[in-house]
């Protein structure tokens, strides 16, 4: 049996694995759409912000309120994450047991499933996007390149997080088989902190102060500022970011050697 | 070196207890306990390269809570394990290139997509070179006869099929040691002969040590020269299947065919009389005292035809893993 080396199997691997699991979701063409028209939920908040703002109270416009809220809708497309009940379910009918066969971390699987999935929902995104610009054209903007560079590593990186977040939850499949219960606990504070409701500007100074010390703003409220153009203490931003990032891998990592001689298999 | 030794190999699992109803749901809720499940205890073997083992118990003797401590899924409570040189659950890259599990109720293969996709998964993941990878698939593929089938949706597949599927995704590495897990199971009779055909011929074209476990006792016969049985967490038969026969199954039935009806009571002294159907009769007679009947049947009595046959192995296994019984 022939050996590559190790980068270039690094490549192989990961470049079969997003091909095959970019086939796989495109098998789900109807429900992706529904997918995406699932997380809609910042479409409707817009129309209550712009209402909200004729008023004149919020820092921000309405026309503002408008692309903030498209780009939270954008952000949330490129970062949704499922890997929690997937690897419940993996736990709990014993389909870990395949992946702990092989010689590569399951994690992997799952990253590849999710980011393939983004590029399988991309076109049904952008329909929206026109649709949306189409009812509302005076929120129609162009970011420069250099905004729109940035704004997309962000994204990338509030994917990998929001990622590591749900996967480092996940890990607590391995005592209590409904793990899925403490991301829809977790799910109440991503609601508020991110962004996704409000963006931060209206929330108290205080509030705020802490929230953006907390992962949870640089998954939906940090990207879109970027892509829209407001300002975001960009430096702080990346730095919180990275030591979340570290803190909940090298968590993670804990988590994974202990859960391993927790795994009982079950149903397998 | 051994491919596969386990010594004084234990798995103790805690288990919560309920009580039924409302008070016991409530108890449960606010104060749980837990039981000690023994599910393997201090069992000791050891399985030289090569070698095809069954592996017999009954549900929930301890088989696949074996298997998985041999294959690195869990962790022994109690006891040292090494297979292919490696200790299981340490999971080092080199073991998992060695080993493979294929559980027959479980699967790997992707549901939605051609089977051939999850192979170049597994292709990628073992590092097989597309040259390797072509030629294993076409080698598999015709000990399999899957001709065609690898590139239509598993979901699509027969039953037979998708388990031969399987067993090609499992061994698509080469591996040395293979655990079958009731790898016929659910299968018809023709898909059971040509899975047992395909592994008796992987067997001795890559000499892989094989470990099967099988309620089907066809797939033991056929494969296995060796036999393990575990009763209640622990092991209580190694040996071959010969001397399992021998062993918890030491009578011989005799059927005699005879010219002229005799009397039961007449025909009840030459051994245990399991049944009389006008001419032919049957006898249930010890080992030691078979050759002695047999002669004086065919002194006294008027006999067309007598055959000596052994009990089915169904029938002995069934009494062995019934009763759990050590001779």
């Amino acid at each position: 049996m022939t050996k590559s080396n190790p980068c270039k199997n690094a490549f192989r691997i990961a470049t079969t694995l997003l091909s095959v699991y970019y086939a796989y979701m495109l098998e789900y063409r109807a429900e992706l759409l529904l997918w995406v028209l699932s997380g809609s939920l910042p479409i409707i908040l817009m129309g209550i912000w712009i209402q909200a703002s004729q008023t004149g109270q919020f820092t921000l416009t309405p026309v503002e309120f408008g692309r903030y809220f498209l780009a939270v809708f954008l952000v949330r497309q490129f970062t949704v994450v499922w890997v929690i009940w997937e690897f419940e379910r993996e736990i709990v009918e014993g389909k870990l047991s395949f992946r702990l066969l092989q010689p590569l971390n399951p994690i992997w699987h799952h990253f590849a499933s999710h980011f393939a999935e983004r590029f399988a929902r991309l076109p049904f995104a952008f329909i929206l996007v026109a649709f949306f610009f189409w009812l509302y054209p005076q929120a129609f903007w162009i970011p420069d390149l250099g905004q729109l560079i940035l704004a997309m590593i962000v994204i990338v990186l509030a994917f990998a997080l929001r990622f590591l977040i749900q996967y480092t939850f996940s890990m607590a499949a391995f005592w209590t088989e409904r793990a899925s219960s403490l991301e829809q606990f977790g799910f109440l504070f991503y609601l508020f902190l991110s962004g996704i409701i409000a963006p931060l500007e209206v929330f108290p100074p205080v509030v705020r102060e802490v929230a953006l010390w907390t992962p949870y703003p640089y998954l939906i409220y940090f990207p879109a500022n970027l892509l829209v153009g407001l300002p975001v203490d960009v430096g702080r931003g990346l730095l919180v970011m990275l030591a979340w990032s570290v803190g909940l891998f090298v968590l993670y990592r804990w988590l994974w050697r202990k859960g391993l001689r927790q795994y009982s298999g079950m149903g397998a | 070196m051994s491919a596969i030794l386990a010594e004084n190999l234990s798995k103790f699992y805690p288990v919560a207890i309920k009580e039924p109803g409302l008070k016991g749901t409530l108890q449960h809720f606010f104060r749980r306990t837990y039981r000690n499940i023994k599910a393997v205890q201090g069992i000791s073997f050891q399985i030289e390269p090569g070698e095809v083992v069954g592996f017999l118990g009954a549900n929930g003797a301890g088989k696949t809570t074996t298997l998985k401590m041999l294959t690195g899924l869990i962790h022994p409570s109690e006891g040292n394990v090494n297979v292919a040189g490696h200790i299981p659950f340490q999971r080092k890259s080199a073991f998992l290139r060695k080993i493979t599990l294929v559980m027959g109720q479980k699967q790997q293969l992707i549901w939605d997509l051609p089977a051939l996709d999850s192979l170049r998964i597994n292709a990628a993941v073992y590092g097989i070179s597309d040259r390797d990878f072509q030629q294993q698939i076409d080698e598999l593929t015709e000990m399999l006869s899957l001709e065609g089938k690898l590139s239509q949706p598993v979901r699509k597949l027969s039953l037979g099929e998708r388990m031969k599927a399987e067993l090609l995704a499992a061994l698509v590495h080469q591996p040395q040691v293979l655990f079958l897990d009731e790898p016929t199971l659910g299968l018809d009779v023709n898909a059971q002969v040509s899975v047992r055909d395909f592994l008796r011929e992987y067997n001795q074209r890559y000499q892989a040590t094989v470990l099967l476990t099988s309620h089907y006792m066809a797939d033991i016969t056929a494969l296995c020269q060796r036999v393990l049985v575990i009763h209640q967490g622990q092991l209580i038969y190694d040996g071959s299947l010969d001397g399992l026969v021998d062993r918890f199954a030491p009578c011989r039935e005799i059927e005699v065919e005879l010219a002229i009806p005799y009397s039961r009571d007449h025909l009840s002294t030459y051994g245990d009389l399991e049944a009389i159907d006008g001419r032919i009769a049957k006898f249930l007679v010890p080992q030691e005292t078979l050759t002695r009947t047999v002669a004086k049947i065919l002194l006294d009595l008027d006999v067309v035809d007598l055959a000596v046959t052994e009990p089915p192995i169904e029938e002995v296994i069934g009494r062995v893993l019934q009763s759990g019984a050590v001779v």
